[in-house]
């Protein structure tokens, strides 16, 4: 009899306050705007800060609402510009838009410590070593983002443009000539 | 009569000033003095480069393997003379930007001697994965500048059912004029390869056995290489030798394709998908003498013509030569070269300078005058459409081409960019010198490079939350590992308060 009452009893409470807390969560709710999040799984999420936001998420919140413009991000380059264009509806003129020149870490062997601090800061464990061992970077990992450089107490960590190789060597965008000719004659 | 009605089977095409008289008339030159050094790139085919198994020092005969092919599709690489390798390492690459890929460097002791090799007596009773196993480690890719590695389509044709091998021997760039010499001169050997192709091809089972029927497809501008070839073919009624018309881009396959079986290669397919399969009559050469006699792919007939040369010909030399050495033998006059073109002039790549070697894809140098380049002096768009009308691929390349000057490569993606060839037709017939191809080629490797960085973002992504992921997993050991410190230290209080207590 007490077991059949301490279950109906235990039942009824655990109903209730499932009830309760259907409730809450339906009228309660902390509204997220679901733009916002839809740019913060655009954005890369390495929070490197090189937008001038703390972080990718207050920069997806900028862009929700129109304070920053499209090409905000420098890692993410005009690919990533004409993503959040189109998600966002605004017209994208990319003409005028350099594209980043992609900086990768290198270590400089001759004065790395092997004070294991520069791994320890990377977003993408881009950074390979063991204490008292010359770190290296894997260049296909690095994003740029230069948090190793800030920690690296000798100065050893420095950026350079990617290599050109035959893998990622691309043909130029021809010039057009007659558009040069018409703008002079326009001037004279 | 009735082919007025039926649908056209050449869609588009250009006739270009043929300029193949000059070498199309003399026979193959074989006696190029071997070079002291040969540079041998270990990628010269689509696909993973080869790995050497070589050192520096090591002796090597002629034939012997270099490097060997590393996964599914790649080739290997064999010395194409014999001597002392001097190094393997990074040298300039026959490439518009001559970036450095990595070589194997030999200097060759002039003794030119082969490697001991064994010769099957009948190959006709080999079994076909066999034709294909030999052909792969021969290293042979498509000679018509394709270079995917041979073995590898022979495959695919044994997996699907295919109903017409097509030996491509169109030869439609102007100044080339290397196969047609090699169909000339080497018939029955071209035949005979293309008799083990078909074998290659064979399927195991019964009801596809037999039915491959081959087809050679000769551009009725060489009549002589056609006769010498229907000659050849004359006793194996599965062999067809044609003559299609004279009409660049006529060697490409699809167009090829179209015209010899009428049908039409879907967007996004292989030919195989629709039971075709080509391949280039030099190919087919070198699977004979990889079969017949054993001999890797290690050398090959190179056109060298235009302009500025003393003596045009086609001369058989050895992979990895400089074309330096090349313009030497054929009396380039250097001060009137005005653009160096490895392949044909519609479709190859400009070279910036000669230092670069010969590979398996090299069907031809040329060294042109300034007189027979085209003008580059580029004119607002007319919207003619001769573009539109010569274009093999069906495509509107005005369109493509203004999409991309201002960045929509989108749109051009819509409206076929991936469909281009790089032909060159449309620049060609241009009446306002607009430089088509370059803005298509542009705008290819920029789409491309998109795609890599895209591809770069979700890999970081990946690479930020396995970082993460494992940053939290630490700290809560950590945290587990203080609590448990601090569970077994109030516990040791509590037995040494008991022990306390008792004493």
């Amino acid at each position: 009899m007490y077991v059949l009452s301490a279950i109906v009893s235990l039942t009824l409470l655990g109903l209730f306050l499932g009830l309760l807390l259907g409730i809450a969560g339906k009228y309660l709710k902390v509204e997220s705007s679901p733009i916002v999040d839809e740019l913060e799984s655009l954005l890369p999420g390495s929070q490197c800060g090189q937008c001038g936001f703390p972080g990718c998420r207050p920069a997806a919140e900028a862009l929700a609402e129109g304070k920053a413009a499209a090409t905000i991000c420098p890692p993410g380059g005009s690919a990533l510009a004409e993503q959040i264009a189109a998600l966002l509806g605004m017209d994208l003129d990319l003409s005028d838009v350099k594209e980043p020149e992609l900086l990768v870490a290198r270590v400089s062997e001759a004065t790395c410590t092997g004070c294991t601090r520069c791994f320890k800061v990377c977003p993408t464990d881009a950074i390979v070593g063991a204490p008292k061992q010359i770190h290296a970077v894997v260049a296909d990992a690095c994003i740029g983002c230069k948090k190793c450089i800030e920690v690296c107490p000798t100065e050893c960590l420095q950026m350079h443009p990617v290599e050109v190789t035959l893998r990622n060597w691309r043909w130029t965008k021809p010039s057009p000539l007659f558009a040069d000719s018409e703008v002079s004659n326009a001037v004279c | 009569m009735l082919s007025f009605l039926s649908k056209p089977r050449i869609r588009g095409g250009i006739h270009a000033e043929e300029n193949k008289a000059a070498t199309a008339t003399q026979p193959i030159i074989y006696n190029f003095p071997l070079p002291e050094k040969l540079y041998i790139p270990l990628q010269q085919h689509v696909g993973k480069p080869a790995e050497p198994l070589i050192r520096v020092g090591d002796k090597v005969l002629k034939g012997q393997l270099l490097a060997y092919s590393q996964g599914m599709i790649s080739a290997p690489v064999h010395a194409p003379s014999s001597g002392i390798i001097l190094d393997v390492n990074d040298y300039p690459a026959p490439h518009p930007s001559a970036l450095p890929i990595r070589m194997i460097v030999l200097e060759t002791d002039g003794k030119d001697e082969w490697i001991p090799v064994q010769v099957p007596l009948d190959p006709f009773q080999l079994a076909p994965e066999d034709i294909s196993l030999r052909v792969g480690a021969a290293g042979i890719v498509g000679m018509g500048g394709a270079t995917f590695p041979t073995a590898v389509k022979l495959n695919m044709g044994r997996e699907n059912h295919i109903d017409t091998l097509i030996i491509n021997g169109a030869e439609c760039e102007p100044y080339l004029s290397c196969d047609d010499r090699l169909m000339q001169e080497r018939a029955e050997q071209i035949i005979d390869g293309v008799r083990l192709m078909l074998h290659g091809m064979e399927s195991r089972d019964a009801i596809n056995r037999f039915s491959t029927k081959a087809v050679v497809a000769i551009e009725d501008n060489k009549p002589q290489a056609y006769l010498a070839m229907q000659e050849a073919a004359k006793s194996y009624p599965l062999i067809k030798v044609i003559q299609i018309p004279t009409r660049y881009p006529m060697g490409w396959d699809r167009q090829l394709i179209r015209y010899v079986t009428g049908k039409e290669v879907p967007v996004g397919c292989r030919s195989s998908e629709i039971g075709v399969t080509i391949h280039n009559v030099g190919t087919a050469h070198a699977v004979h003498k990889a079969i017949r006699h054993g001999q890797p792919l290690v050398s090959r007939v190179i056109t060298v013509s235009g302009g500025a040369v003393g003596r045009p010909m086609n001369v058989e030399v050895p992979l990895g030569t400089l074309i330096s050495e090349l313009f030497n033998f054929c009396q380039v006059n250097t001060e009137q070269t005005a653009r160096i073109i490895m392949g044909g002039p519609m479709m190859g790549d400009s070279l910036p300078h000669t230092g670069l070697p010969t590979v398996k894809a090299t069907s031809g140098i040329l060294a042109l005058t300034a007189s027979e380049l085209k003008s580059t002096d580029e004119q607002p768009c007319i919207r003619c459409a001769s573009c539109v009308t010569v274009c093999p691929a069906g495509l509107r390349p005005l369109d493509m081409a203004n999409n991309i000057r201002i960045n929509q490569l989108d749109i051009a993606v819509d409206i076929g960019l991936k469909d281009c060839i790089s032909c060159g037709c449309c620049s060609y017939i241009c009446p306002s010198n607009i430089p088509l191809v370059q803005y298509f080629k542009y705008a290819s490797g920029e789409v491309a490079a998109r795609q890599q960085a895209q591809h770069k973002s979700e890999q970081t992504k990946r690479l930020i939350d396995t970082r993460n992921a494992r940053m939290e997993r630490i700290a809560r050991q950590q945290l587990e590992e203080e609590q448990a410190r601090i569970a077994a230290k109030k516990e040791r209080e509590r037995l040494k308060a008991e022990q306390e207590a008792l004493a």
